[in-house]
């Protein structure tokens, strides 16, 4: 073979993979637009400022929204997420840092099934230890089934992004005479605060359109309601109802809920990344 | 006070392999001593011994006697942290805090450690950096910029600074210049020459020209064992061990 053809069967094989890649590529973005192509079409026409200031009415009248409801769903958000943060993070430090070890197999294990368990059973353990102990449905009830959901995935996440912090970054540490819980808290999880943050993201957007855990938790309320003890209206849980019942109005009122709903968990997830990566200095890794 | 090193009959372990046997040696206070050897015969295990780092890797185990001072390293109730706190340790790779900035890097020993005064840390964070040779290169960017930033020379003296900010009494380096160009290494050896008149200094080093620029004591291991410990003059003119000998002359290693 001389140098031309090998030059020219190399150009081929790089054009053909890179070709084949970049259409996986373009594969894997078709249904995120898809998605949000027809949330925006089907969920624009009945946006309105009514929509998120009233809440709904009753079937057959025109108007209301689902004010409630976004409130309902950022409580649910902010309480699920103090109970699934720090429990995920510190669980997360422990296996990575302390779990090298039979313990920290059994929680390692643990979170992996957890992660595992249908969502609409967590639900039915939280109704189980919450509401019947309780004697009824509640906001907390749901916070504690989303929050239930959060700790594995931010867990895992955590352990995974802290075992890539070198080796070579504690022991620098180490030699200056710090005791390890200081490296761990000081050194180790601010050099990994970027992957932490990755973690929480992904349980936070994984459990903010979570429907089944709220059914027999949170329930639903066509009200205001913002008592963490009464059950609370929730966007997914509106959506829902919306969607199952038989009128065009309706329909209607769910593509919009899910717009506002998508709508608001990217704008959280935004921000928080923004806030979180402040304070960064020149050239830090 | 003195801080000389005293080791006794030193022996290491990985898992069930022995990676050092019967280590006896005495290293003179405010002397360094380079430890020279072929690559797998013990150098950074011995090294790492001296300041209780070998513990901190899995499945190891250590056994014998080493005294710096007056301070039993391995004796009962004495913890590796308080050992750390004075026998400071600079590694093969530079490894500055990559989140924190060029003052914190210097400062993180005192400060993680809690140390009262915070009025002070200016004050040592710039004399660090100065014995280190390092601050007029970095003064304006002290908060600004992350250690991480600077150049591999540069990292490496950041190190030695934030490894002296804490006043160890003896400084391990393990080979410190073996990452960098000649030029930084040329000026990591100036500074080990001006800190050794303040420290106990012990260098691994597979660089022989280096032993001998910057050590007056030179051990030779080899395959686990403490071959010849003498004047790095000696050393490198007569000695007395024929495996020495032929490792200096390139014999093989």
């Amino acid at each position: 073979m001389t140098t031309q053809n090998i030059q020219w069967h190399r150009r081929l094989t790089n054009a053909l993979a890179l070709g084949v890649i970049t259409f996986f590529a373009l594969i894997v973005t078709v249904p995120l637009f898809l998605i949000l192509g027809t949330v925006v079409k089907r969920g624009l026409p009945a946006l309105n400022l009514a929509f998120l200031t009233q809440i709904p009415v009753p079937i057959g009248e025109t108007g209301g929204g689902m004010a409630n409801a976004i409130v309902g769903s950022l409580m649910l958000l902010a309480v699920a997420s103090l109970i699934g943060i720090p429990l995920g993070i510190g669980s997360g430090v422990f296996l990575a840092e302390y779990g090298r070890n039979k313990y920290g197999n059994i929680v390692r294990f643990t979170a992996d099934v957890l992660n595992g368990v249908p969502s609409i059973v967590i639900g039915m353990t939280a109704w189980a230890l919450v509401v019947v102990t309780q004697g009824h449905f509640s906001m907390m009830a749901g916070s504690v089934a989303l929050g239930i959901m959060m700790i594995p995935v931010i867990a895992r996440t955590t352990e995974e992004v802290l075992l890539l912090v070198p080796q070579a970054i504690r022991e620098a540490a180490f030699g200056l005479g710090i005791p390890k819980w200081r490296t761990t808290l000081s050194v180790v999880v601010p050099t990994a605060k970027a992957g932490i943050i990755t973690s929480i993201m992904l349980a936070f957007a994984r459990i903010a359109g979570e429907t089944a855990p709220l059914m027999f938790t949170t329930l639903g309320n066509e009200f205001w309601s913002v008592n963490p003890n009464q059950p609370i209206a929730a966007m997914p849980l509106q959506i829902f109802k919306y969607a199952t019942m038989p009128y065009d109005q309706a329909h209607a009122q769910a593509w919009t809920g899910a717009l506002v709903l998508i709508t608001i968990i990217m704008t959280i997830v935004i921000v928080f990344r923004l806030i979180a990566s402040r304070g960064t200095l020149k050239g830090a890794s | 006070m003195d801080a000389g090193i005293h080791v006794k009959d030193l022996n290491a372990w990985f898992g069930s392999t022995q990676a050092l046997h019967g280590i006896n040696i005495d290293m003179p206070d405010k002397q360094s001593t380079a430890i020279i050897g072929p690559s797998g015969c013990g150098k950074s295990t011995f090294v790492r011994c001296l300041n209780r780092m070998h513990e901190t890797l899995p499945d190891t185990r250590v056994g014998g006697k080493v005294t710096v001072g007056d301070m039993d390293i391995y004796g009962k109730g004495v913890s590796a942290v308080s050992v750390r706190r004075r026998i400071g340790m600079v590694f093969q790779k530079p490894n500055p805090f990559p989140t924190m900035s060029i003052y914190d890097n210097v400062a993180s020993g005192l400060k993680l450690n809690g140390y009262p005064n915070r009025s002070e840390l200016d004050g040592i964070v710039e004399s660090s950096l100065k014995k280190a040779a390092l601050w007029e290169e970095v003064k304006d960017d002290l908060k600004k910029k992350s250690g991480a930033s600077l150049s591999g020379g540069q990292q490496q003296r950041l190190c030695i600074a934030r490894a002296l900010a804490v006043e160890p009494d003896v400084l391990l380096m393990d080979e410190p210049a073996s990452a960098l160009d000649p030029i930084s290494t040329s000026k990591i050896e100036d500074l080990i020459f001006e800190l050794k008149k303040q420290y106990t200094v012990v260098i691994v080093t597979h660089n022989m020209q280096q032993a001998a620029r910057v050590a007056e004591f030179t051990a030779f291991f080899l395959m686990g064992n403490m071959v010849e410990f003498d004047k790095t003059e000696k050393m490198f003119t007569k000695p007395s061990d024929k495996r020495t000998e032929d490792y200096i002359t390139g014999r093989f290693g």
